[in-house]
């Protein structure tokens, strides 16, 4: 390999047709209120957590949905689990259930 | 929109009486595209073109790079009208997609804002002691083929048809973000429904892919290029649309500007050094050729008359399909049959097994 002073920059769209969905599927179907998110931000708004750190449930969540694996685990290990989002979701979704559900089946992967 | 619209952009374009600026970069990297572009004009089509050695280069290069002041630019603008009034034309025709992009933004800049006219008139007597006239007609010299396209289909000594299948040969086109993206009236069939090239392409024989990224630029963008460290950002700009259109299995690509016919045939070659991977269907890279070249190919010139040895993903494959007799021993012996030297082997040229289009089947 030639070496040419640069790299090919990678692209920061999200590819649902090339990501693997298969862990996504999973938390969906484990948990299909997810699907009912409007993506309103409430629970960022709110959360302890990111108020301290660069924590954003909302953005790891949809992020997970569409595939994109990397470092959810060590996002949502932020979450204190005081379950403040769940106070103030408009649709009632178990969102600290979701942080819980998202590093069972993700792990560190 | 229907697939139609195309028709709602029409422009004027000059029959004859051609006053020609070449490009700056072109000479280097597509060699032959020029000197064909005057030889099907004169000789195939016996019009009138003027060749002029006086004329500079626009400074398009330097101006989107942000070194040349648009009070220059307008002022070297001007004299290559002077020029052309000087030598008794009207009709202004340019090989670049860039120059044209600058003199369509120029002209509009002067109807818009009269003083800059004005003052660039003064600028100009004061620089050189010339006076200029605006161009009745310009066009860029790929519409003056799309406007003879007809009748160069009339003369065809071959189509874009693939020889061993009888089935018409899968084309690309990319016409070049400055070519109507800026000025969309400017252009055939505007920036949404480009149909200079397909015109050509559809006319001969060929057919014409239309890819999800069609429209997005070619990786060139000046800067972004122009600074090494910006470089990887230009070459995933090609490299996506690369990975677009391998799943439809082009058998070449066809390009407007000199830009691009560069930035997607050159980064073909660096995308196989960097990762492996080429995307024609045969392992190799997918050629890439100007829209002289194509014309040249249809009117029976021979290829390396026209400077195709100077590419970088090597057309022969494309040359077989079309069933263009041409000598390999040629290949690298220039003007009397010097020899011109051989570039090294390259992963593009060699049939990687991992291209794109097994990857994603």
């Amino acid at each position: 390999m030639i070496n040419f002073g640069f790299s090919i920059s990678k692209p920061r769209t999200i590819d649902i047709d090339r990501n693997n969905l298969h862990k996504s599927n999973e938390i969906i179907e484990a948990m299909p209120e997810l699907q009912t998110c409007i993506g309103c931000g409430s629970c960022t708004a709110t959360c302890t957590a990111g108020n301290l750190t660069e924590f954003n449930f909302r953005k790891v969540h949809t992020l997970v949905r569409r595939g994109e694996y990397q470092g959810a685990y060590e996002e949502m290990n932020k979450c204190m689990l005081c379950g403040k989002c769940r106070l103030v979701c408009p649709r009632g979704i178990n969102t600290r259930g979701v942080v819980m559900l998202i590093k069972r089946k993700i792990g560190d992967f | 929109m229907k697939r139609s619209s195309w028709t709602d952009y029409q422009k004027e374009i000059a029959d004859n009486n051609y006053y020609y600026a070449r490009s700056c970069i072109r000479q280097n990297f597509f060699p032959g595209s020029e000197k064909a572009f005057l030889n099907i004009l004169s000789k195939d089509l016996g019009r009138d073109i003027y060749d002029d050695p006086l004329h500079t280069s626009c400074t398009g290069i330097g101006y989107h790079g942000d070194i040349v002041p648009l009070e220059t630019i307008m002022t070297v603008v001007a004299r290559q009208f002077a020029l052309m009034s000087e030598a008794g034309y009207e009709n202004f025709t340019s090989s670049c997609i860039t120059s044209f992009g600058i003199y369509t933004e120029l002209l509009a800049t002067w109807e818009e804002f009269p003083e800059t006219e004005e003052r660039t008139r003064e600028n100009l007597y004061k620089a050189t002691g010339r006076e200029f006239t605006k161009p009745k007609n310009l066009a860029h010299t790929s519409d003056v083929i799309f406007h003879h396209r007809k009748e160069i289909g009339q003369k065809a000594k071959r189509k874009l048809i693939n020889t061993y299948t009888g089935e018409p040969l899968k084309v690309v086109e990319h016409i070049g973000c400055h070519y109507a993206k800026i000025f969309p009236k400017s252009g055939i069939g505007g920036s949404e429904f480009p149909y200079v090239l397909a015109g050509m392409v559809e006319e001969w024989g060929g057919e014409i892919v239309d890819y999800p990224e069609r429209r997005h630029c070619c990786g060139f963008g000046f800067r972004n290029y122009l600074v090494q460290a910006n470089r990887g950002y230009s070459i995933a700009n090609s490299h996506r649309k690369l990975e677009s259109m391998a799943p439809f299995k082009p058998d070449f690509i066809v390009t407007n500007c000199p830009g691009c016919s560069m930035f997607l045939d050159k980064w073909q070659y660096t995308i196989a050094e960097m990762e492996g991977t080429t995307f024609g269907q045969n392992g190799c890279g997918i050629p890439v050729l100007t829209y002289e070249e194509m014309a040249g190919l249809v009117l029976g010139y021979d290829p390396w008359e026209l400077g195709m040895q100077m590419h970088q993903v090597d057309v022969e494959p494309l040359l077989d399909k079309m069933g263009v007799e041409y000598d390999p021993s040629a290949k690298y012996l220039g003007v009397n049959g010097k020899y011109i030297g051989k570039p090294k082997k390259a992963i593009v040229n060699s049939r990687s097994k991992e291209t794109l289009y097994r990857i994603k089947r």
